[in-house]
């Protein structure tokens, strides 16, 4: 039942309901008992309606008086004994109401009771975020910017609180439960055609395992998006078929290894996958050599492994006694002079502070600059609330685990071809990186691009596949990034790549002829991106861009050119 | 035995006995009908309209249906007499007490919904 709340409400208010109704009613019948006495000195009645009237304005304290006479001693000792009685019984419900809309229980029950409506009334595509904290905060931030509907759920109250301050242009549905219970997913959308993905991003595996389960179960259509933090969940993840898994410190230690083995690579990759919008600051590149690494912890250890994947020597800065085969490790937080000399400091070409307190990382890196001023330094920041900290110290690269998990989901979750793309680009020679990074910059110069992906059909561009399909035209890949204005000036658009049947084409020629069905990724601004919406949709606008004529747009136009242009051979 | 089912069935048996005995008699006789056991009819509606708020079961539903038809009808009939015209004795004419005994019926029949259903949910429970 729907408006069980209300129920809920009355059920609880039942006795004081009671109490006030028969307070009235034995209000009402002594006042139509007891004679009174008229100004002529006969006795008289109250009428019920008159009495039920008294009782009304007494009860409620207004105090209209003896109405429609003036009463005598018998009514005024019975008017006395209902004052008392009637006003204690609205008291009585008024705190009963009163303490009902404070009562937890309800107040939960209402506010989830709004959730499930406002998700019920949710008619677009809408994301499932299970989890707001820091990771959450900033893809619900992506995808507000971007246009797209989400709902929350998140364990903290202080959470929830946060979303409800942020400013965002749309109304997000918010509920404060444990994610990790399907109930509070069904209640949330999880069963709602519009329900697009769900992105597990609390802070704890295990939730973040049960949410992804729970999905796989219920709904097994709806792809999940799920925050590992260790390798085993992240294993029992993929066993069950969760689509996409972020460990953000594997994922770390492989752009560490990428940014080592080939630089190119490593800041297209970087440039793609940045926030839209941003300025883009192209990262330092890593030096190969003799690297510390200070904590060993999960994410030491995933970057230990990617550096010594690489063929490179590591020392290892850790308070605690595991010592590891074939890893030199010095005991210590690396925060002093000795236990960094001791690993080599002096010789070294970079360091990464890899501790889960962000004070002790800093302070590692200071005294790290100070034995040795060309280190590359790399910091993990594991709280939002420190970066103020390390923008000022300013490493080469500071990793925010957060972010990287943001990034990663905001990019899937825009782009699910990037990912391919992107694999493609990893396995690539360095020249063909560098190939593209030339022709990116030539058309974003510092920006962080706008990545889209198109369909051509008669959904995702109707004009370009009506052209395509319907009136026979032949349209290449270039047309798409001519500028609406002019078909001679190009538009700030770069083709990543065509998806054919099924096939990655990376980097099409401009000239190559589009295909009804093909899928097509683009990398530019996004003004150049709303566009090409318009070659997309606008079915004038696209005939010209093919075929260089302004075709009129109105019918009666039309039928006066056609016959017109028909004349002329 | 449980305290809150013998409240529960008092009144509702109450509300029908009471209802019963007021429209009992010539429709139009104001002789036949008493004000106060039309009060008494009302006050104890409305009572067993608010002891069935908040079941959640289907045949709470109903029940809390049949009990608001119930006092909608009297209710009626309630505006019907403060509005009536007066003679001189103080009762209301042959006409106006037609209507109001016609509405109380109705609601007696709703009443008897009520009693029914309390009945049919008796005889279910197997404990």
């Amino acid at each position: 039942m729907k408006n069980s709340t209300l129920f809920l409400g009355l059920r609880y208010l039942r006795g004081p309901l009671i109490v006030i109704v028969a307070v009235f009613a034995a209000g009402i019948a002594g006042l139509v008992l007891i004679p009174g006495t008229s100004e002529t000195g006969h006795p008289w009645h109250m009428t019920f309606s008159q009495a039920l009237y008294f009782m009304s304005y007494t009860a409620t304290t207004i105090g209209f008086g003896e109405i429609p006479l003036t009463f005598n001693d018998a009514q005024r000792l019975w008017v006395t004994a209902v004052i008392f009685g009637s006003v204690m019984g609205w008291a009585y419900l008024v705190g009963s109401i009163l303490a009902l809309l404070r009562d937890e229980g309800f107040r939960g029950a209402l506010t989830e009771a709004s959730f499930a409506r406002a998700v019920h009334g949710l008619r677009e595509p809408f994301y499932l975020i299970c989890g707001f904290g820091e990771t959450g905060l900033l893809v619900a931030r992506t995808l507000d910017h971007l246009g797209y509907r989400f709902a929350v759920i998140d364990i903290d109250p202080e959470r929830i609180q946060e979303l409800s301050l942020l400013d965002l242009t749309q109304d997000a549905p918010s509920l404060c439960a444990d994610a990790r219970f399907p109930e509070h997913l069904l209640k949330a959308g999880l069963r709602k055609t519009e329900c697009t993905a769900v992105l597990a991003l609390t802070n704890d595996d295990q939730a973040n395992l049960a949410v992804a389960m729970s999905v796989r179960l219920l709904n097994p259509a709806t792809p999940v998006l799920a925050r590992a933090m260790s390798r085993e969940v992240a294993a029992n993840m993929a066993s069950f078929g969760t689509n996409h898994i972020i460990n953000p410190f594997t994922r770390f230690g492989a752009y560490l290894a990428l940014a080592l083995a080939a630089p190119a690579s490593y800041r297209l990759i970087s440039w793609l996958t940045a926030l839209p919008g941003s300025d883009f600051d192209p990262p330092g590149v890593p030096r190969r050599g003799h690297w510390v690494v200070c904590g060993y912890g999960r994410f030491g250890r995933a970057v230990v492994a990617a550096l010594r994947d690489q063929g490179l020597d590591v020392s290892v800065i850790d308070p605690g006694d595991r010592p590891v085969a074939g890893l030199r490790t010095i005991k210590g937080t690396g925060t002093e002079a000795d236990p960094l000399i001791a690993a080599g400091i002096r010789d070294s070409v970079g360091i990464i502070a890899g501790t889960d307190d962000d004070i002790t990382n800093l302070s590692i890196l200071v005294t790290a600059r100070e034995l040795n001023a060309d280190l590359f330094t790399i910091v993990r920041q594991n709280l939002q609330a420190s970066s103020a900290l390390c923008d000022a110290f300013a490493a080469d690269i500071t990793m925010v685990s957060s972010e990287i998990v943001a990034n990663d989901c905001v990019a899937v979750i825009k782009t699910p071809r990037l990912g391919d793309f992107l694999t493609f680009a990893h396995q690539q020679p360095v020249f063909w990186a560098e190939a593209i990074l030339t022709r990116l910059s030539a058309v974003l110069g510092t920006r962080a691009p706008e990545i889209w992906g198109v369909a051509i059909t008669a959904v995702g561009a109707p004009a370009v596949y009506r052209a395509l399909t319907g009136e026979g035209h032949v349209a290449s890949i270039g047309d798409l990034a001519r500028n609406p204005a002019d078909r001679e000036v190009g538009l700030p658009i770069l083709t990543l790549a065509v998806i054919r049947d099924g096939t990655l084409i990376p980097v099409p020629d401009s000239v190559m002829a589009l295909r009804a069905g093909d899928e097509l990724l683009f990398a530019g601004t996004l003004h150049a991106r709303r566009e090409q919406a318009r070659i997309l949709q606008n079915i004038n606008v696209c005939e010209y861009l093919l075929t260089g004529v302004d075709t009129p747009g109105s019918w009666l136009w039309r039928r006066v050119i056609r016959p017109h242009s028909s004349m002329q051979p | 035995m449980n305290l809150e089912k013998v409240i529960f069935g008092f009144f509702i048996l109450l509300a029908a006995t009471l209802n019963f005995g007021f429209v009992y008699g010539e429709i139009d006789n104001p002789l036949h009908h008493n004000q106060w056991e039309f009060f008494t009819a009302l006050v104890v509606n409305i009572i067993a309209t608010v002891l069935k708020f908040g079941d959640r079961t289907h045949v709470g539903a109903i029940h809390l249906a049949t009990s608001l038809v119930a006092f909608i009808q009297l209710a009626g009939a309630a505006l019907v007499w403060f509005f009536a015209p007066i003679d001189a004795t103080g009762a209301v004419s042959a006409y106006a007490m037609a209507a109001i005994v016609s509405l109380a019926a109705g609601a007696l029949l709703a009443n008897i919904v009520s009693v029914a259903i309390l009945i049919v949910e008796t005889t279910m429970q197997r404990r």
